[in-house]
């Protein structure tokens, strides 16, 4: 405890130690990542500490604000996330010293202060003990995210993904807000303690509870359709700080979902159901918008989203379990949704991380202008490929494995159950790990192969340069993470079952289950990822020997025997990815102007495709506008007259005046 | 009954109503300072003879240290401000004077009707002083949204801090700090007078300041 609350301490101070040199954005970055830094270390020595010795450490403070506490709980469900949120923090913070400099230097004292203010926030909803508590630092994370967010406010859209983060997350706050009074008028009390101890729920305030905790917490995950802020928000903020939002800070949603279920009780079967479908909605969906993208931080705020909606059904399928009385099912889907979180945010930081050093190096984002950056940042290249082959689920990494439990468990669970209701779930559950697989990996063949492989295709490569050290080292350190992720998947994988069995919400047969059997196969698993590992290294030493002594000869890529090819000859985003454009059009309703080519020698004629978010543009906006418009009526309210304004407070205060008297007598 | 003299305090209560009536009918700049400083004075003597039977070095803190910020240092810098930031010395109503005056007498009415309502206890039960407090109060309020200057905005809520000071009075020596935080309140105008000052606020609120403030609004005009 004393290291978590030393922890939190540091990177306070540290946050507005950076704010206070404004003119000097060095001093501020200095200040800024070394308290961040700090802080990190602390964090992670406090979360492993409560990791190894398994025992739990509570805080328990009583506060002036009624029914609040300063409450910690640092037991190991939290300190898992813990773990996450300071390792991803001490990647970012290092990162973000070096990324600050290229990008928005000006902006590095408000860039620190609020970075450190969003990580302690972040730790802080992880380890507290009580709902308001909860509610606040779920709040200041809120915030603070959102100043990041719209740090270059000058841009108007910036602005635009900045109000609708915004709306997003405060609209999930309120339901919030209505779930912890509910569940709080229900224990009697505030304290997590109470609330999971307390009396059995009535089966309807259950329901609702679940409802209103799968829409609050569902909105800071990304689910679909409250996805709508991720694809706007990721590509506005500095890159650090976007592998820190989609890292992270989108996993306290899972990990509201998990500690809501701790207070709700057994789950009926339709919960499993709604969140197996949110998940599947969510994934495919995200996945099919991600592959139409041509902006690379956008393609990975849907990718982002598309993780989200695996995780939301491996909860699915274990809640699914839990009600079914499956707790092998259980034990592999809770497992399978925590090391996918674990892995989400190894791979997604990384590949963050690599997107803001594809800004620097070659100065944009938009693919079309992309092209070749392998052969001028080999090792950024080199850490974004292993991370893209993660996120895509392919061996030998460690996206792999926690999506092979969720088909292990699935497949196992469906073929031992009988009758449409007991398989359907988890056919679909399947169904949709496989879709999202296959087109991931179109997405990201594309979001690799556009930017690093073949020749630029704008203008100016000449100026591009590898990026520093801190840049590409952080990028490669996590390329690294998840290599061993994947070998080590069968150790992490117990560890976390064991966390699942004595602190998940699951407490139906999941007690007397030995998880150590179901968890096997992951050991063949991880023997494929070292063999496959072996055999990669010997193809490269192999290519070495074989051209020793001998001079290749170097060609443009995609050649194919033109005379004189250019690089505008080569696939461009959009039409990498047609195919599936095509196939999913109905889905992806693409905007396209096509070509008018008229004659044998036609005229200069331009070809488009855009691919806006549906929802945002067909449903949310559309229900904004109109009540837009009921409301806009009121603002002859809000004429600017400053007198008539205060005489607006001045009859509200006597006539409520008049009103109490009248009532109190 | 901490009053024996209950008519002298009276006079003074009574005097403090005339000058809010006073305010209201007033057209100069310089003879509203004056009021409001006279006011100042009064509540601070008020406060001594409402406590002379427990006199403790409170009471004359209190006394003195009202006296000179409201009836000294502030109408010394708001003149001070006219002078600097070369201020019409017209105060522009948005309701006429003697509409204002009629107005007075109902918010008149209405403090004697809330000042029998309320449940108040103790010495300022039998008293004048909620009616007068009240009084002031919403001749402050009135003044501040009927008045388009920023100078007479900040004399105005001056009215406004007055009345609340003379609210809290009978209860000093039950409430610890209410009128303390009262005077604190005073500290705002000072700040108030000298951003008119620095900035040379001379215009009004109403064609320059506002105008500004307007364009804050989030939505085209």
């Amino acid at each position: 405890m004393p290291l978590f609350l030393a922890s939190i301490f540091a990177f306070i101070a540290a946050g507005i130690l950076s704010a206070l040199p404004r003119k000097r954005p060095r001093a501020a970055g200095l200040a800024g990542a070394g308290g961040a830094v700090l802080g990190s270390l602390l964090g992670i020595a406090s979360a492993v500490k409560t990791l190894a010795s398994g025992a739990g450490e509570t805080l328990h403070l009583s506060w002036t604000i009624p029914y609040a506490a300063v409450s910690f709980q640092l037991e190991p469900l939290s300190s898992f996330f813990l773990l996450l949120v300071f390792a991803v923090g001490l990647v970012t913070a290092i990162y973000g010293q070096g990324y600050l400099r290229h990008h928005h230097p000006g902006g590095a004292a408000h860039t620190w202060l609020f970075f450190n203010i969003m990580v302690a926030s972040i730790a802080v909803v992880f380890a507290a003990g009580n709902a308001i508590l909860f509610l606040m630092a779920w709040e200041i994370m809120a915030l603070s995210s959102f100043f990041l967010v719209i740090l270059e406010g000058e841009k108007e859209s910036t602005r635009r993904a900045g109000l609708i983060y915004l709306v997003v997350t405060q609209a999930g706050t309120a339901l919030l807000l209505v779930f912890f009074i509910l569940l709080g008028n229900h224990a009697g009390s505030f304290d997590f303690s109470r609330l999971a101890s307390a009396a059995s729920l009535p089966m309807p305030l259950a329901n609702a509870l679940f409802i209103l905790a799968l829409v609050g917490f569902g909105s800071k995950a990304g689910f679909v359709p409250l996805h709508v802020w991720l694809p706007e928000a990721h590509p506005a903020a500095p890159s650090h700080v976007s592998a820190l939002m989609s890292g992270i800070m989108i996993k306290t949603g899972i990990y509201g979902l998990f500690r809501a279920l701790t207070f709700l009780g057994p789950p009926p079967s339709w919960w499993g159901w709604a969140l197996i479908a949110v998940g599947f909605v969510t994934s495919c969906w995200a996945i099919l918008f991600a592959s139409a993208q041509r902006d690379l931080k956008r393609l990975l705020a849907y990718s982002s989203v598309e993780n989200i909606g695996i995780i939301a059904l491996a909860l699915g399928v274990a809640l699914f379990g839990e009600s079914a009385g499956l707790p092998v099912l259980t034990m592999l889907g809770a497992t399978a949704a925590l090391f996918h979180v674990l892995n989400h945010a190894a791979y997604k930081t990384l590949l963050f991380l690599g997107a803001g050093g594809v800004s620097i190096a070659a100065g944009t984002l938009d693919l079309d202008r992309l092209g070749g950056l392998l052969k001028k940042a080999p090792w950024l290249g080199a850490g974004f490929l292993v991370g893209a082959l993660a996120i895509c689920g392919l061996p030998p990494l460690n996206g792999l494995a926690s999506e092979f439990l969720l088909y292990l468990g699935a497949l196992r669970a469906g073929i031992s159950q009988h009758g449409f209701v007991q398989q359907a779930p988890l056919g679909l559950a399947i169904g949709s790990l496989a879709i999202c697989g296959g087109l991931a990996i179109a997405s990201f063949s594309k979001a690799f192969g556009i930017v690093f492989l073949g020749t630029c295709r704008g203008n100016g490569s000449e100026h591009w340069h590898a990026p520093g050290l801190a840049i590409q080292a952080p990028v490669v350190v996590l390329g690294f993470v998840c290599v061993a992720l994947g070998l080590l998947a069968p150790f992490v994988a117990s560890g976390i079952a064991s966390i699942v069995q004595t602190h998940g919400p699951f407490k139906g047969a999941l007690a007397a289950f030995d998880p150590a059997p179901s968890l096997r196969p992951l050991f063949w698993l991880a023997g494929a990822n070292a063999g496959a590992l072996i055999a990669i290294a010997l193809a490269v030493w192999l290519r070495r020997a074989l051209l020793r002594g001998r001079n290749p000869g170097r060609a443009p890529t995609w050649d194919c025997g033109y005379s004189s090819p250019t690089p505008r000859m080569q696939y461009s985003s959009s039409s990498l990815v047609q195919p599936i454009a095509w196939l999913f059009g109905a889905f992806l309703r693409p905007r396209e102007k096509d070509p008018q080519v008229v004659g044998y020698f036609p005229h200069h004629a331009e070809h488009a495709t855009e691919t806006p978010d549906f929802f945002l543009e067909r449903v949310f906006s559309r229900v904004f506008t109109s009540v837009d418009g009921v409301l806009s009526r009121l603002r002859r309210f809000q004429h600017g007259r400053l007198q008539a304004y205060v005489f607006y407070i001045l009859v509200t205060l006597v006539a409520l005046l008049l009103w109490h008297l009248e009532v109190v007598r | 009954m901490g009053i024996r003299n209950g008519s002298f305090v009276d006079f003074l209560l009574i005097a403090l109503i005339l000058g809010n009536l006073l305010l209201l009918g007033s057209s100069r700049l310089m003879s509203y300072i004056r009021i409001c400083a006279a006011q100042g004075l009064l509540v601070s003597a008020l406060t001594f003879i409402l406590h002379r039977g427990e006199v403790s070095a409170r009471i004359v803190v209190l006394v003195v240290g009202s006296a000179v910020l409201k009836a000294g240092l502030f109408p010394w810098l708001l003149i001070r401000a006219v002078r600097v930031a070369y201020i019409k010395k017209e105060i522009e109503p948005i309701v006429g004077y003697s509409a204002s005056l009629i107005f007075g007498v109902l918010i008149l009415a209405l403090s004697l009707w809330l000042s029998a309502r309320l449940p108040i206890h103790g010495k300022a039960a039998a008293s004048f002083v909620p009616t007068a407090a009240f009084f002031t109060i919403f001749t402050g309020c009135f003044l501040i949204v009927s008045r388009t200057k920023a100078i007479t905005q900040v004399i105005s809520y001056l009215v406004l801090e007055n009345g609340i000071y003379l609210f809290g009075l009978p209860f000093v020596g039950e409430a610890a700090l209410l009128i303390e935080l009262g005077v604190f309140l005073d500290l705002t105008v000072g700040v108030a007078v000298m951003g008119i000052i620095i900035y040379h606020i001379s215009r009004e609120f109403d064609s320059l300041d506002v105008k500004h403030l307007s364009t804050l609004k989030d939505w085209g005009s």
